[in-house]
């Protein structure tokens, strides 16, 4: 006999509404809304970074000094800079370097990290030990500390930047893939393995080295959000591409000295770096708890 | 935040003048219970998991609420605290401690209710301390929260209450962290500070289940102790002989009903439904050997004669056999610990070797020395009268199949991206089955063997109940057609009638199979129920040894003593 069904739940049928009622978690088939969103700003980010002029068909160089700092307006959406052209249009342009900067920037800090962290944490104490200790020195540096060095080695360019703040992001990650191997390692299941009477090097092969990787899918989400700011803030330094080209952090440096006039050269570039980096942090948030989902 | 539903709110308070409040506390119960309903509010959809519950507890007594898991006995008892979760939907027609309506209690005053009138006693010790700070001082915080009394006076307290629960050298034991203590004394400051502000009713969900016999001894001793003083006690737990010391009343919940009810020596003694005398039949010990723990017939064992015989051609002896192994660890701070001390035993063909030892004993490390996973610094293993431990891992692989392992917890050794199918097909030998359809015929007969279906195959060990994932343990373990299987508390963590389950069909395959048993627990009941021979282990050492119901029934050392006379006190009160 319940009554659970009978009775109205009083929180809801108090008059005036009082305290709202708090429910538990709520597992609804549709996806959540703000996946739907990330991957929507997704989308638009990758049209922009295949073919811009689809989204943006003037041209991002194109000199207009008669329209100069001209406010966010139906003609020009996110207004125009000190030489006229057209912000939006900039934006939209600019999207191929910062995001090919921010995913060749993820690409190659995750695979410095793998191969430092698989040494650290599966090569003879020898190796292991200076890798580690190795990454320990790398990883006191601040990571814009260490991407600033790079940058004054090599000279600003894109590709520096990508290697930068690959370079500059890889301590950690390396970190936590040890951390995974190791845990991986010391693993039931790596034990059981080790009594059915399996090789080491295909128990490393089957089970450590899949059950370590798993988690870096939704690491790589993250990272190419994080990336991406850094990799702007490098631009903004002026340790980027060169002035003219429309790439995000570059966009705002050039934009700084106008902050009282032309608020708009800032805010709206800075606002799509939040946008972006939102959104694959988002994405990479669901990534990481289906992930954990399905391994409880 | 728990929803709580009471149609006749008002009607109750105004039912209760204050004058008359005296009086009827003297003859009403400390708490009353009538029809409390919890369910859990999903997509929408309350869920019910406990249904129309209703007792009453006087002053001075123990109610004890038994069930398996998932019955929703944790529910209620967190439910009379206001705890019962996120989402939580609770109806009751009245749920009152003394003069108080807990249903409407807001969130607020409840705090001045738990603590001060409800003690709480959780399972787990270790996370229900902060890990951060001296037990002393968790104690200290509850009364300080309560504002009870000045610092000194509540630091005499804190001293008082560690002494009081059987804490050796409070002074400094209370400046010590939760990690620092072993887990009986963290489980007995965790009762210190429950039991602080000398709360009327005692609220205690499995307080001795993570506890090794000796102090789960005394700490019903305690629970007692305070029950005599005049507190009232509700139990939660699976463990019958723990109700049968304490309980004076006894409810037997089974998926969220109530199934019986009544004074704890009748429903103990002579069961009236047929849940509870499965239960009770259900519980290995001294009287149960050679005898069925379940009604549920094990599955026929489709024996793999052949490779049996082939198994045990030219062996005379011992299948396993130890001589005087010795494991050193290096603890965190240089010192180092012995574990395992000069341990021999022989486990004979088809027998079973029992070892019993509580936490810390090092009957774990010498499983792991037994399936060569650790090096003993000292001694050596052979494995059907060849060198074992003391060969290279190279040399090993070829014997590994003649001895397999299961463990407590299933799930952790089965790799979470595999299903049950991947799982055992990787077990199966390549040698014996070169072709994929001969392996798959093998997974088949496995399940078969452990009274599983082949609907399984395709689902996630995390998906199958834990009587499930344990039999998908023993197939796998099954697979290499071993002589030895060692079981490391292989049923400690299952309910009891499951528990029951898996020990019959140990029993069954051992006999049809002529395996042989190196069976590791710390409950005497089980290892009295399935060894022939046992080894009491104490420090790393084995302190006694011998046939098994010569052992229980006339122990030598005092330690063996002290252990059976924990479990004999438990069975006979």
């Amino acid at each position: 006999m319940t009554i659970l069904d009978r009775r109205p739940r009083f929180a809801r049928t108090a008059p005036g509404g009082g305290t709202p009622t708090r429910r538990g978690p709520r597992r609804s088939p549709r996806p959540a809304p703000d996946l739907v969103a990330a991957v929507l700003v997704l989308v638009f980010f990758a049209v922009a970074l295949a073919a811009p002029s689809a989204l943006a068909p003037r041209d991002p160089f194109a000199l207009d000094l008669v329209n100069a700092l001209r406010p966010p307006s139906a003609e020009h959406w996110f207004g125009t800079d000190e030489s006229g052209r057209d912000l939006y249009t900039r934006i939209v342009h600019g999207a191929r370097q910062s995001l090919l900067i921010g995913v060749g920037a993820t690409v190659l800090s995750l695979a410095i990290a793998l191969v430092l962290g698989s040494l650290a944490a599966l090569a003879g104490r020898f190796v292991a030990g200076t890798v580690n200790r190795v990454v320990e020195v790398l990883f006191a540096f601040p990571t814009l500390l260490l991407a600033l060095l790079l940058v004054a080695v090599l000279g600003p360019s894109a590709w520096t930047q990508v290697v930068a703040v690959g370079v500059g992001t890889a301590p950690g990650y390396a970190r936590m893939i040890r951390g995974q191997i190791l845990s991986a390692r010391n693993s039931g299941y790596v034990e059981a393995a080790v009594a059915l009477g399996h090789p080491r090097g295909w128990i490393l092969r089957t089970h450590v080295l899949p059950n370590a990787i798993r988690p870096l899918v939704a690491v790589f989400a993250l990272s190419v959000g994080q990336s991406i700011v850094w990799a702007s803030s490098l631009s903004f330094l002026g340790l980027g591409v060169a002035p003219p080209a429309p790439e995000w952090g570059a966009l705002l440096d050039a934009g700084k000295i106008y902050v009282t006039q032309a608020w708009w050269l800032t805010v709206l570039p800075g606002l799509v770096i939040v946008l972006l980096a939102l959104a694959t942090t988002t994405i990479g948030k669901h990534i990481q708890s289906a992930l954990e989902k399905g391994e409880k | 935040m728990t929803e709580v539903l009471v149609p006749d709110r008002s009607a109750h308070a105004t039912q209760r003048p204050a004058h008359r409040r005296e009086r009827d506390a003297a003859a009403a119960p400390l708490l009353s219970v009538r029809g409390l309903s919890v369910g859990f509010r999903r997509n929408g959809v309350v869920r019910p998991v406990v249904h129309d519950l209703s007792f009453d507890l006087p002053a001075g007594h123990c109610v004890a609420i038994v069930g398996e898991s998932g019955s929703g006995k944790s529910v209620t008892a967190r439910a009379l605290v206001g705890l019962a979760g996120e989402g939580a939907v609770l109806s009751a027609e009245r749920l009152t401690l003394g003069d108080v309506d807990l249903t409407a209690v807001p969130e607020r005053r409840w705090r001045a209710i738990r603590g001060r009138r409800v003690g709480f006693i959780l399972q787990d010790a270790l996370v229900s301390l902060d890990p951060l700070r001296p037990v002393g001082r968790e104690i200290e915080e509850a009364l300080r929260l309560h504002g009870w009394g000045s610092r000194p006076e509540r630091h005499r307290k804190v001293l008082d209450l560690l002494d009081s629960v059987g804490v050796p050298d409070p002074g400094l034991r209370a400046r010590q962290r939760p990690g620092e203590l072993s887990g009986g004394l963290r489980q007995r400051a965790l009762i210190a500070s429950a039991l602080a502000l000398d709360p009327e009713l005692i609220l205690a969900d499995e307080p001795t289940t993570a506890l090794d016999v000796t102090v789960q001894a005394q700490v019903l001793e305690l629970l007692g102790q305070r029950k005599r003083q005049g507190a009232s006690v509700v139990l939660i737990s699976h463990d019958l002989s723990v109700v049968a010391h304490l309980a004076d009343s006894v409810l037997v919940m089974k998926g969220g009903h109530i199934v019986e009810s009544g004074p704890a020596d009748e429903v103990l003694r002579n069961p009236r439904h047929e849940y509870t005398r499965r239960l009770l039949k259900a519980v290995p010990g001294a009287a149960t050997r050679g005898r069925r723990l379940s009604p549920d017939a094990p599955p026929s064992v489709p024996s793999s004669a052949a490779r049996s015989a082939e198994r045990f051609a030219g062996l005379d002896g011992p299948v396993l056999e130890a001589r005087n192994l010795v494991k050193r660890f290096r603890a965190p701070d240089g010192s180092r610990s012995t574990a395992v001390d000069g341990v021999s035993f022989r486990l004979e063909r088809g027998t079973t070797l029992g070892i019993v030892g509580e936490s810390g004993s090092g009957k774990s490390t010498t499983a792991r020395i037994a399936l060569a996973l650790e090096s003993p610094d000292a001694g050596e293993v052979t494995l059907l009268g060849q060198p074992w431990s003391a060969v290279p891992e190279s040399r090993r692989r070829a014997l590994r199949g003649r001895i397999s392992v299961v463990y407590q917890d299933p799930l952790s050794s089965f790799d979470p991206r595999w299903n049950t199918e991947r799982i055992l097909l990787d077990a199966v030998s390549a040698e014996y089955y070169p072709d994929a359809r001969a392996r798959r015929g093998r997974v088949l007969e496995l399940l078969e063997q452990v009274g599983l279906g082949e609907e399984v195959l395709p689902r996630f060990p995390l998906t199958l109940s834990g009587g499930q994932r344990q039999r998908v343990a023993i197939a796998r373990a099954l697979a290499s057609s071993p002589s030895v299987l060692v079981l490391d508390e292989a049923v400690s963590a299952l309910d009891v009638s499951v528990q029951a389950q898996i020990l019959d069909l140990l029993v069954v395959l051992q006999r049809e199979l002529g395996l042989s048993y190196l069976f590791i627990s710390h409950d005497l009941g089980v290892i009295h129920h399935l060894s022939d021979t046992v080894l009491v282990m104490k420090d790393g050492v084995v302190v006694e040894r011998g046939d098994a119901v010569r052992i229980l029934t006339a122990p030598e050392h005092p330690y063996t003593r002290q252990l059976v006379r924990s479990l004999r006190t438990l069975e006979q009160s």
